[in-house]
This record gives structure tokens, sequence and C-alpha cells, in this order.
């Protein structure tokens, strides 16, 4: 019988540990701040400048993370229905409201988890449901604000003018820095720490090409969460970049000894959409039950596209920062780029299927999935499904209901699999008769 | 070993079939679902192998169907309801490439293949508008019985227009057309529009091809079927047998177990 990582007790392996451990340090950094004058920052993930802040020694906080921690620990509802309570409407971001009622807890500061922040950086990307998130932040909070405006890449490239134009805004950030901080701007420094992010960049992309193998050797939707805590949370740092050679050396490892996340990868999937953390262990065994395994996934690529090839360059600093916050990553292109991204996955990937989760409270991100489904379907003759819940907000999740969409689907998927293995069956017989 | 049974447990009714070697229904049944979602499978088993005289020893297998299949006691396997109706719906009309197939809670629309096999298919999503549960909405607003409402809907000459096919708000809405008096024809008949509108949408998700078999407990309505051929500009494959083709197409893929059985005996 072959043996499968599942097999051990240690499941999620090596990358999982090694991940959990960086990720609770830097968790018990923010809870000690609460306590000091360390200073600290909101920043988005998505397509952010993280480095400009390490080199003030300003200790990064992600309300999205904060968000999802709440989430999948199964905390976030009560504070849901806090931000609802002061007028939320349902069917607002539930990162937002989860976020912002955490924050009217008290959860935030020096009776909470996080500290307090002395900046809030909205690097909008995307999603400018952000600008409201972060702007009620400062509000409530009392702190000062800066509004990164970044150009919604609608070509190809971004135009130079594009390009300066957030240059100049990083220049600003920096100038805010040294105010908030005492401190001088050291270009060097900042090299150091985008050099970090280089190596962990291209660990990144080495581990997401891994799973090109078959069997894949993690799960690059589930799993890819022991990837992007590090890669979002903490890039610029030493730490990172080690955990990515690391990941990289584990991942090799268990390729080059043919295992597998499942028993037996039956079906390689792209998924597109964030996971619903509130039931992300469920919603992993409704896959897992048909041996549907994800090779790649866009959501994972939310803080950056580095598969592409792209990564912080040392030798262009604030060119390179402009040019990942516009270019490289998920949510700052169209969604015919997201398509490309897509399609790019299943080829090279070597995927049978597409699965979009489809998130209710996100309209921005969500909208256009259902032109997604008839693309891939209906032009590309790529098998498509689409199931709906949250990331946040557990009331809507309804298993019953993706698990019959979802074991529809590879029932299906199986079904013509059984036919075209007949029919070359078939043709195979008939051929050998016909010599 | 010579039958197969399939049995679909739904939301509201439990529907099950027996067929012999070579497919044919040789009983079916039709049950409330009730509060005990494991008894009413074993109990529409029961009563087909009464009715048809087969004893539990000759049926060879069991595919359970529908939200309840998990708990079917005697299914030996579960098909979703999707992959069932897909069956049953070719089977019964092997020119179907779209099946419609409204229930007590849910809308499907299900695009098929020359073999019956699942291309795509669309649902509605965790609301049960403009399904049957929003007939029986109308249906108890009104005092009528859902055998009722369909025939009365084709004397409706000038439909009413609804806000929602919301099933909550149905109520009020109905009722606020008995104030203005308006004819229970008339009201029926834009009851019954407005889903079909909402069901072509879903359908066409999909891709409307013919043709098009509906399925499913509202199909013995006639104001329905009305309502979606009007709309769709097609008309629909309605089989006597349309509540019972989830449970056909279990029977069928159960059936496949039992000859996949016979063969292995016989090599």
């Amino acid at each position: 019988m072959r043996t499968t990582i599942a097999d051990s007790k240690d499941y999620r392996g090596t990358v999982h540990k090694l991940s959990r451990d960086i990720i609770s340090d830097w968790l018990g950094q923010l809870q000690a701040a609460t306590k000091t004058d360390t200073k600290s920052a909101y920043l988005m993930v998505s397509g952010n400048c993280v480095e400009i802040l390490r080199c003030f020694d300003i200790l990064p906080t992600f309300p999205e993370i904060n968000a999802l921690q709440l989430a999948i620990r199964k905390n976030s509802l009560p504070y849901i229905i806090k931000a609802e309570e002061i007028g939320y409407a349902s069917d607002n971001c539930a990162y937002v409201k989860a976020d912002i009622g955490y924050t009217l807890d008290g959860g935030i500061g020096e009776d909470g988890t996080i500290p307090k922040p002395d900046l809030i950086v909205c690097n909008f990307v995307g999603c400018n449901v952000y600008i409201k998130w972060f702007e009620h932040c400062a509000e409530i909070m009392d702190v000062p604000l800066v509004m990164l405006d970044i150009p919604f890449l609608r070509e190809d490239e971004p135009s130079k003018e594009d390009t300066q134009y957030v240059i100049t805004q990083l220049k600003e950030l920096i100038a805010k820095c040294e105010d908030l901080t005492g401190k001088k701007f050291d270009m060097d420094r900042l090299r150091e720490h985008l050099a970090y992010s280089a190596r962990a960049e291209q660990g990144w992309a080495k581990a997401k090409n891994l799973c090109k193998a078959r069997p894949a050797p993690y799960d690059a939707y589930f799993d890819a969460i022991n990837m992007m805590g590090p890669i979002n949370a903490l890039r610029g740092t030493k730490e990172a970049a080690d955990f990515f050679d690391a990941a990289v050396e584990q991942y090799e490892h268990i390729v080059e000894q043919g295992l597998g996340v499942v028993d037996d990868e039956r079906f390689r999937i792209v998924v597109e959409g964030p996971p619903p953390y509130p039931y992300y262990r469920n919603f992993r065994g409704l896959f897992e039950a048909w041996g549907a395994v994800a090779v790649q996934s866009t959501y994972s690529t939310v803080g950056g596209t580095w598969e592409n090839g792209f990564c912080h360059d040392p030798e262009r600093p604030l060119e390179s920062i402009a040019e990942q916050m516009i270019i490289h990553n998920l949510c700052n292109r169209s969604m015919i780029e997201r398509y490309k991204q897509i399609h790019q996955y299943i080829t090279d990937w070597h995927a049978d299927a597409l699965v979009i989760h489809s998130v209710k409270s996100c309209r921005l991100f969500s909208a256009g999935q259902g032109d997604m489904r008839e693309h891939f379907i209906r032009d590309l003759g790529i098998p498509t499904l689409m199931v709906e819940s949250d990331l946040e907000d557990p009331r809507y999740y309804a298993e019953a209901q993706l698990k019959n969409r979802i074991d529809a689907f590879f029932e299906a998927l199986t079904y013509k699999r059984l036919r075209s293995t007949a029919a070359a069956e078939a043709a195979a017989a008939a051929a050998t008769q016909g010599d | 070993m010579s039958h197969a049974a399939g049995i679909d447990v739904g939301s509201t009714q439990t529907k099950a079939v027996i067929v012999d070697i070579e497919g044919r229904i040789v009983s079916r049944t039709l049950i409330d679902t009730g509060a005990n979602v494991r008894r009413a499978g074993q109990r529409a088993l029961d009563v087909m192998m009464e009715e048809a005289d087969v004893e539990r020893s000759r049926i060879g297998f069991v595919v359970g169907t529908g939200y309840g299949r998990y708990k079917i006691e005697a299914g030996d396997t579960q098909v979703t309801e999707i992959s069932c109706h897909a069956r049953g719906a070719h089977t019964l009309f092997p020119g179907t490439r779209t099946v419609i197939d409204m229930g007590g809670q849910d809308t499907k629309a299900i695009k098929i293949g020359e073999d019956g096999d699942v291309i795509d298919f669309c649902m509605n999503d965790k609301c049960a508008a403009g399904t049957g549960r929003f007939l029986t909405g109308a249906a108890e607003v009104l005092g009528l019985t859902l055998d009722e409402i369909g025939p009365i809907s084709l004397k409706g000459t000038k439909p009413v227009r609804l806000t929602s096919v919301c099933t909550v708000f149905v109520e009020s809405d109905i009722l606020s057309y008995l104030a203005q008096k308006r004819k229970i024809e008339d009201i029926l008949c834009g009851v019954h529009q407005a889903i079909a509108s909402r069901t072509i949408s879903l359908v066409r998700r999909t891709g409307i091809e013919e043709e098009v078999t509906f399925t499913g407990g509202v199909a013995r309505n006639t104001g329905m079927i009305h309502a979606l051929e009007e709309k769709l500009g097609v008309t629909l494959n309605v089989s006597d047998d349309s509540q019972y083709t989830g449970a056909l197409g279990a029977a069928l893929y159960a059936l496949d177990h039992v000859r996949a059985g016979q063969q292995k005996a016989a090599s």
C-alpha cells in the first residue's frame, strides 16, 4: 500500500509546523506590542509596500488576517453581528464587519490581541471597499490615515506615468514614516528587506511549480495557507526567506518520494476564490472525499503573483515596489487577466477542472464569476463548478447544498472519464482485430 | 439478484422505483418523507416490494438519492439527484438535452449529453424562492390544494405582477391582490409566470438546448408546464412518471451494479 502524507499524524508536514511557528511568533510580537510603545501600522495584504514600513521598524498589522483568524477559529459571527448592529448591511464584506466588530469590542489596543496602530496605510489595490474599511478604522481609533491611490490596471502594462504616480506616493509615505518614528530613511536597508522579499518570492514560485508533479506534494488551495502566512505577513524578513528555503526543500523531498496529499489523486483542480474559513476543514473534506486536489489557486496569489517570475528588485527598489502594487497581484487586474491566469494554471499544472468558490459578501471580487464560469465551460470546454458560501460569515455556509453540487460535479467527471476509457479500449480492441 | 432499486428521499416526498434486469419499471411508490428520513426510505422500499411481490433477496443493489440519501439504510451507495435526474430523464426521453427539475425546495437546470451524462448544472442557492415551496405557500394562502392551483391558473387572462418570488413574501403579495379584488385565476397565473421567469433565467445559465424535459413533483402542475412552455417557446417533455425520474435514475445506476456483478460472476 502506498504511503501518503495524510498517513502521518503530522498531516500537513514540516511546512505546516514551520509556518505555524513563525506566524505564532509574529502574533506574539503583536500581542507584546499592545503593552509597549512599538510602532505599528495597518496595511492591506494585496499588493502592499511592507518593506518600507520595515525600514522604520514599524510592525505591520493586517486587518484581513485578523478577520480570517477570527473565522478559522469560529469566532467571527459575534463580531459580524456587532458591526451589523451599528449599521453595516448584511451583504457588506464580512471581513470588514468582523474586524470592525472586533475593534469595537476592544480587541485592538492595550486590552486586546493587536496593538492600536500608529498609522493606517490603505494601499487600495482593486478592492474599493477597503477604502471605507480603513477610513472607518482611522475614525474609530483616531489614527492618521495614508491613502495610497493605485491606478487599476486596464492594459497589460501600466504607463510610465502610473508607475511614477505610485512612486511619488511611496516617497510621501516614507516622509510620513520619518515624521512618525523620528528615523531617517535608509535606502540600503530597504534594499536589504527587498532582497529577503525576493528570496521568499522565488521560493514561493518554486513551491507552487512543484505542484505540477503528479501527485501534487500539497494542496495548492487548502495547504497554500501555510505559505500565505509567511509571504503575506512576514515578507521582507529573513524568517520568511528562510521559511521558503525550507518549504521548497521539504516539498522537493515529497515529490521525489512520489507522495500525494490524498491516497489516490483522482482529480486535479484549480480553485478560484477564497475558502470558507469558518468551515475550512469541512469544505476541504468535500473535495478530498473525491480524491480531488487543488494544484493551483488564484486566492493564494492575493498577496502577489510570484509564480510568473516577478520578484522585488533591490536594484530598483521603489520601482519594483510600485510595479508589484500595480501589476503583480491578483486584485488590481481586470477579469480578463484573471481568466488568463486561471487558464494558464489549468494548462501548465495539468488540471482536470476549475472550481469557483464565490463569496456571498464580496460583491467586488465575486462579480463576474458567473461569466467566468460560462467562459471556461462554453469557450474553453473546461469542466467548471461554481459553489457559493462566504469566506467569513458562517451563516452563508450550507454544507448539504455544497456537498450536493460538489458530489454531482465529480460524479459527472467520473462518468465522463469512464466513458472515454471505454471508448479508448474499444478503439484499441478494434485496431487489434484489424491487425 | 434480478432487480435493482432506487430511492429518492426528497425534502417533501420520498419516491422509489424497482426495475428488472432489462431496466423496465416493475414497481414505484411515493410517500410523504415526514420527519424520519431513515424510516421514509425503508418504508418506500417495503411498500414497493409488497406491491410488486419482489422479495428483498431479489434486489441486488439499492442506490439512494435526494437530500436524505445518506440516511437510507438499505442503500448500497449514493448518487446525487442531479446525476439521477439526468439519467432518468434521458431514459424516459432519449432526445433530452436539458432537464428542468422542480422539487419541493430546489429547482435545477441540467444540461446533458447524448449519452445522458451531465455536462453542466445550476441550482437555486440556499433560498427556496421560485421552487415548489413557493407554490405551496400560494395555495395555502388561497385555501386551495396543490392539485387545484395549476388548472385554475390556466383560466387567468390578466396575470398580476409579483414583485418577488420570495416564499416568505408571497403571502403578503397575494393578500394585497385579494384586497384589490383581483381574480384568483389572475393571481395564480401571475404566480406561475413569476416562477417560470425565475426558472428560465436559471436554465439560461446552462444553456437551453432541445429537447427539454420537465421533471420533479411540480411537473404534475399543468399551469407550470404552460407557463414554462410559453416563456421558453418550446414544448416540454413531461412523463406521467415525472415525479419518479430521480428514483428511476437511481434504480438504473443500481442496475449497472447488478449487471456488472452478473458479468463478473459469468466470467
